[in-house]
C-alpha cells in the first residue's frame, strides 16, 4: 500500500514505474504553439497563466548512447561545466543570475539527451532566454575550474553509485544484458574515464553538440508566445547552425541464452533484477506492441493495486517489495525489467520464482477486463492531474522531443495506449519473456564489519 | 532533484536543491473556520483545473509515540489503508484506484498526514472522499496485516543499519536529543514489541478531531468544502479523556564528536543542534541568514568553498527545520574518506566565519531578493499551495503568513541574522557525526 512505503527508512528503489503517457487533453493542445527559427532551433511554447512563474528549459539531443568507450561521462561532465562561465559571464555567475531573479535552475543529463532548465518568476524569462543562449554557443574552458569539477563529479559517482548497492547492481546488468549497445556504460561514466578524463574532452563535446539545430527550447508558464518567439529570435537567432556529426549507435548482437551476475556490496537486503529485451516504439502510429508492453507492467506494478504488490508482497510475502518498469521512447534499446528484494526469511531463488510466476500467470491466463480498465482510469487522470504542475507539462514536451517524438505525438499515443486489448498483453507477455533474452542481476549482500569481510577494502582510488 | 526521470539510473541532475521553507507569495486568499467535530480547517479555492486535493494532519508523529514503542507512530499511520469498514487491503487499493484518485501519506516526528488527490467529477469525487471517510474513521487495524508490516519494518531496519548515510543520521538524531521522541528512531527491539493494541490505543488517542487540521484546495466551493471537512472528521474518535499530556523539554546536547566506521567509499558529515520551533520569531532571520550560508543552493558559501572551490563534495548546504519543539539546524556533506578531516575543516572555517561576521550587506541583499522573488514558485500549484496551507494550519502560523513573509523578510538586518545565529547555533552545543571517515585523514 502507498501509505506504507512511508514507514521503509531504507532505499527501496523499484524500477521506474508503470509509464503515465504524455497526452494532454483536447482543451489545452489550443494554448501550445511551435516554431522554428531560420538555424534550426525549436522552440515550443504551452501558455499556462494560473500563476505569475514560467519554466525555461534547453534540450540537447545528445546524452550518454552518443559517447564513446574510454570517454564514458563527457556528455555529464559538460553539463556541470556549462555552469562555470562564458566570454561574458564568470564562473558561477549564471547561479548567481538566476537565484537574484528569484528563480532555481538546474540540469540533468540521460542517455539520450542533456537539459538545462531555470524555474523563475516570469518577468525574468528575458534574461534567462539571454543566458542560457549565451551558453550554447560561447562557453569557455578554464582547466582549474575542470580540475574541481571533475573531482565533484567523482564525488557524485561514489554518492550515487559507488555506495549504493542497488545503484551498483543495476549497472553491473545493463553493462551485462548490451555487450555492444551504448546503454552498457552508466550516464555518469566509469571511475576510470573520470579520472582520465581532461578539459579537452568535455570541450570537444560541446564543440560536436552545442548548437542550436540540434536543440528544443521549451516555455510552459505564463507567458504569451508571439512575446517568446521574438524573445527567441533575439538571442537564440543569433547563432548559427553548426554540422552534428551523429555517431552511429551501435547495434547489440542477438542475445541467445541466460546471463547472469552478481554485486557483492555492503547490504543487508538482496535485491534482484530481471530484465528482458523488449522492442522499443518507432512509430507511433503503426507499432502496438510497445503499448501491449507498458500495459502488461502497468497490470504489473502501475497503481496501489497492481499485481506485483498484491501477489508477491502482500499475498505470498515472498517479497518486501517487488516492481516492473518499461520505457517504449527511448532512443537505444528496450528492457522490461521485474526487480524486488526478498521478505525476511526467502531466498532471492524463491523471489526470481515468485517474479516468473506472476508473468506465467498473465501468459497463461491473460488479464481481465477490470485490471485493464483501471489502468486507463489511472492513466486518464494522471493527465489532468499533471496539469497542476508547469515543471511537469515542460518535462512531458521534452522528453518526447527530445528522443525523436513530437509533442503531438502524446495524445494519439494515450488513445492507443487505451485501444491496448487483453489479448494483446497476454501475446507480448508469451512472445517476449523467455530465458534466452534474459539477464538476472542480483546484489548479494555482505558485513560491514570490514573485519569480517577483508572484501569490503577498497583499493585506494587512484585520484 | 529530478532523479529517475526516464530510465532507472539513467538521468544524472546536476545537483539537487535544499528547498527553502516556506518562501511564498502575497494574494493568496485563505479561508479558515473550525468544523463542528472540532477540526480546524483550511481552504482555497482554485478553480481553473477540476482538481481538488485534500489533506488531513493530525498531531500524531513520532513525538506521540513511548520511546519504547518507536515505529509506533508509522505503522498506526500505514495500517490505516490496510483494512477499515467492511473492506480488506485490496478492496480499498481497487476502488481507490477505480475512481482515478491517488492516496498518498506521510509521518513524521510531529504529524500523522493522508493526501488525496481527485478529479472534482462528482461520482469519483464523492467515492473517493466516502473511502478517504471510511480509513480515517473506521480502521479495523487486521492482525495480519500488522505481522507483515512489522516484519517488513524490521526488514528496512536491519538493512537501513547497514548504509552509512542511515547509521549517521540515527546516531545523529540521537546525538542532538539525547532524551526526548526527536532523538529515538524505530528499531528492530521496538517494533517487534508493538501490538495491536498498542496501535488501536495510538489511534483513539490521536486520530481525534480536535487534533486535526484539514487543508483543501481546489474546484469546489466553502460549502463543499465545509461539507467534506464534517463528513471527513464526524466519525473520528471521540475524545475519552482530555488527552493533553505534557511533551518532554528539549535539552541541548553538549558538544561532541563521534566517528563511527564504515566500509563506504565516502564519508558522510553530520553537524548540528536542535535549534527553533515554528512559530520561533528568530525563524525569518535564520531561514535569511541560511541562505547565504548553505540554504542558498548553488550560490551558498558552503557550496562556494566545499564544492566550487575544492570539489571535495556533490552536495552540501545547510537548513534549519522547525518543529513543534526545537528542531534540528544541520550541515551535511558527503566526501571520498581519506579527505573527511579536510572536509570538515572547511565547513567548520565557513561556519565560525559566518557565526562571527553575518552577511555581507551585498550577501544580505541577495538572499532577499530570492526569498521575496521567488516567493511565486512556492504557491505556484495546487500541490505546492497545499503544503503550505497544512504547515500554517497545523502549527497554528497565522494566516497572513504568506502575505507578511515579504514584509518580514525585508526587513532583517545583518545584525539581526547574527545575533539569531548566535543564539541558536552554539558550538558549545554542536553534534558532529562522521561515517567512514578515514582516522587522520
Amino acid at each position: 500500500m502507498k501509505l506504507l512505503n512511508i514507514l521503509l527508512a531504507s532505499a527501496l528503489i523499484a524500477v521506474s514505474p508503470a509509464p503515465t503517457w504524455g497526452n494532454t487533453p483536447p482543451t489545452t493542445d489550443a494554448a501550445t504553439f511551435e516554431t522554428r527559427l531560420a538555424n534550426g532551433l525549436k522552440v515550443i511554447v504551452k501558455e499556462d497563466h494560473r500563476a505569475p512563474t514560467a519554466v525555461h528549459m534547453v534540450w540537447y539531443k545528445n546524452g550518454s548512447i552518443d559517447e564513446r568507450d574510454g570517454l564514458t561521462g563527457v556528455a555529464h561532465v559538460l553539463e556541470h561545466l556549462m555552469f562555470k562561465g562564458t566570454r561574458t559571464t564568470k564562473p558561477g555567475e549564471f547561479n548567481k543570475r538566476v537565484a537574484e531573479a528569484g528563480g532555481r535552475d538546474n540540469a540533468f543529463t540521460s542517455s539520450d539527451y542533456t537539459a538545462y532548465f531555470q524555474i523563475i518568476p516570469k518577468r525574468a524569462l528575458p534574461e534567462m532566454m539571454r543566458l542560457e543562449a549565451d551558453r550554447m554557443r560561447n562557453l569557455v574552458f578554464d582547466p582549474k575550474e575542470f580540475a574541481a569539477e571533475i573531482k565533484v563529479v567523482m564525488e557524485e559517482r561514489r554518492w550515487r553509485t559507488e555506495d549504493n548497492p542497488e545503484a551498483k547492481t543495476y549497472e553491473a546488468m545493463e553493462a551485462t544484458a548490451f555487450m555492444v549497445h551504448p546503454y552498457r556504460r552508466p550516464v555518469i561514466g566509469w571511475m576510470d574515464d573520470l579520472q582520465a578524463m581532461r578539459w579537452q574532452d568535455a570541450r570537444d563535446w560541446y564543440r560536436q553538440w552545442y548548437a542550436p539545430n540540434n536543440a528544443t527550447v521549451v516555455i510552459v508558464g505564463d507567458v504569451k508566445h508571439e512575446q517568446v518567439f521574438a524573445l527567441a529570435e533575439k538571442y537564440y537567432g543569433v547563432h548559427k547552425p553548426m554540422a552534428t556529426q551523429r555517431t552511429r549507435i551501435l547495434n547489440e548482437p542477438p542475445q541467445v541464452g541466460t546471463r547472469r551476475v552478481t554485486v557483492k556490496a555492503p547490504a543487508k537486503l538482496p535485491y534482484l533484477l530481471m530484465s528482458w529485451k523488449v522492442p522499443t516504439l518507432r512509430e507511433p502510429e503503426k507499432d502496438r506492441e510497445p503499448y501491449a508492453l507498458q500495459m502488461l507492467a502497468a497490470v504489473l506494478d502501475g497503481h496501489a493495486a497492481a499485481r506485483l504488490g498484491r501477489e508477491l508482497v502482500r499475498e505470498a510475502r515472498v517479497a518486501q517489495s517487488a516492481g516492473a518498469g518499461y520505457d517504449a521512447t527511448v532512443r537505444g534499446d528496450s528492457l522490461f525489467t521485474l526487480s524486488g528484494q526478498p521478505a525476511e526469511g526467502r531466498s532471492v531463488t524463491e523471489l526470481e520464482a515468485a517474479l516468473r510466476e506472476a508473468l506465467g500467470r498473465i501468459q497463461t491466463k491473460g488479464i481481465s477486463e477490470e485490471e485493464l480498465a483501471r489502468v486507463k482510469v489511472q492513466a486518464v487522470a494522471a493527465q489532468t492531474y499533471k496539469r497542476d504542475s508547469l515543471m511537469a507539462q515542460a518535462m512531458e514536451i521534452g522528453g518526447m522531443e527530445a528522443v525523436g517524438f513530437s509533442w503531438r505525438d502524446d495524445q494519439r499515443m494515450l488513445e492507443i495506449f487505451k485501444s491496448v486489448t487483453a489479448a494483446e498483453v497476454q501475446a507480448v507477455a508469451n512472445k517476449y519473456f523467455g530465458d534466452d533474452t534474459l539477464t538476472v542481476a542480483t546484489l548479494d549482500p555482505q558485513p560491514i564489519d570490514s573485519q569480517a569481510n577483508p572484501l569490503l577494502r577498497r583499493p585506494a582510488l587512484k585520484h | 532533484m529530478m532523479s529517475c526521470l526516464h530510465r532507472f539510473s539513467r538521468t544524472l541532475a546536476a545537483t539537487f536543491f535544499t528547498l527553502l521553507s516556506l518562501g511564498a507569495s502575497a494574494g493568496v486568499d485563505i479561508q479558515h473556520w473550525t468544523a463542528s467535530t472540532g477540526a480546524r480547517v483550511f481552504f482555497v479555492q482554485a478553480s481553473s483545473l477540476p482538481i481538488l486535493d485534500v489533506q488531513i494532519d493530525f498531531a500524531a508523529g513520532g513525538l506521540y509515540a513511548p520511546r519504547e514503542l518507536s515505529g509506533l507512530a508509522g505503522l498506526t499511520h500505514g495500517l490505516l489503508d490496510t483494512g477499515a469498514g467492511a473492506m480488506d487491503e485490496e478492496q480499498i487499493a481497487a476502488r481507490l484506484v477505480d475512481t482515478g484518485a491517488q492516496l498518498s501519506g506521510s509521518v513524521d516526528l510531529d504529524r500523522a498526514s493522508l493526501r488525496l488527490r481527485t478529479l472534482t467529477s462528482a461520482r469519483e469525487r464523492d467515492d473517493s472522499l466516502e473511502l478517504l471517510r471510511t480509513v480515517l474513521s473506521e480502521p479495523s487495524f487486521p492482525a495480519p496485516v500488522l505481522e507483515r508490516e512489522k516484519s517488513r519494518s524490521v526488514s528496512a531496519i536491519r538493512d537501513a543499519d547497514t548504509r552509512p548515510d542511515a547509521i549517521g543520521s540515527r546516531r545523529f538524531a540521537a546525538a542532538m536529543y539525547p532524551d526526548h521522541p526527536y532523538g529515538v528512531q524505530p528499531s528492530v527491539e521496538t517494533v517487534e514489541k508493538i501490538s495491536r493494541d498498542d496501535l488501536v490505543r495510538f489511534y483513539r488517542a490521536r486520530y481525534q478531531a480536535a487534533n486535526a487540521t484539514v487543508a483543501i484546495i481546489g474546484d469546489v466551493t466553502r460549502a463543499d468544502a465545509a461539507a467534506i471537512a464534517e463528513r471527513l472528521t464526524a466519525a473520528l474518535p471521540k475524545p475519552v479523556i482530555d488527552a493533553k499530556e505534557a511533551l518532554p523539554a528539549v535539552q541541548l546536547p553538549k558538544a561532541e564528536t563521534i566517528a563511527l566506521d564504515h566500509p563506504a567509499s565516502q564519508s558522510h558529515i553530520f553537524v548540528g543542534m536542535p535549534a527553533v520551533e515554528r512559530g520561533h520569531p528568530d525563524y525569518i532571520p535564520l531561514l535569511v541568514g541560511n541562505y547565504t550560508l548553505g540554504g542558498g543552493g548553488f550560490v551558498s558559501r558552503l557550496m562556494k568553498e566545499v564544492r566550487e572551490k575544492r570539489g571535495y563534495a556533490y552536495s552540501v548546504g545547510s537548513s534549519f527545520s522547525p518543529r513543534k519543539q526545537a528542531g534540528p539546524f544541520q550541515i551535511g556533506l558527503q566526501t571520498k574518506r581519506n579527505q573527511a578531516n579536510t572536509a570538515l575543516a572547511v565547513l567548520n572555517e565557513v561556519l565560525t566565519t559566518f557565526l562571527a561576521e553575518g552577511p555581507s550587506a551585498i550577501e544580505l541583499s541577495a538572499a532577499k531578493k530570492n526569498l521575496i522573488d521567488g516567493m511565486a514558485l512556492g504557491i505556484d500549484s495546487n500541490a505546492k499551495l497545499l503544503g503550505y496551507l497544512s504547515v500554517i494550519g497545523f502549527y497554528g502560523l497565522p494566516l497572513n503568513y504568506l502575505d507578511a513573509f515579504p514584509r518580514k523578510v525585508e526587513a532583517v538586518t545583518r545584525e539581526q541574522v547574527k545575533a539569531a545565529f548566535n543564539r541558536h547555533v552554539r558550538p558549545d552545543h554542536m553534534v558532529t557525526v562522521i561515517v567512514a571517515g578515514d582516522p587522520g585523514s
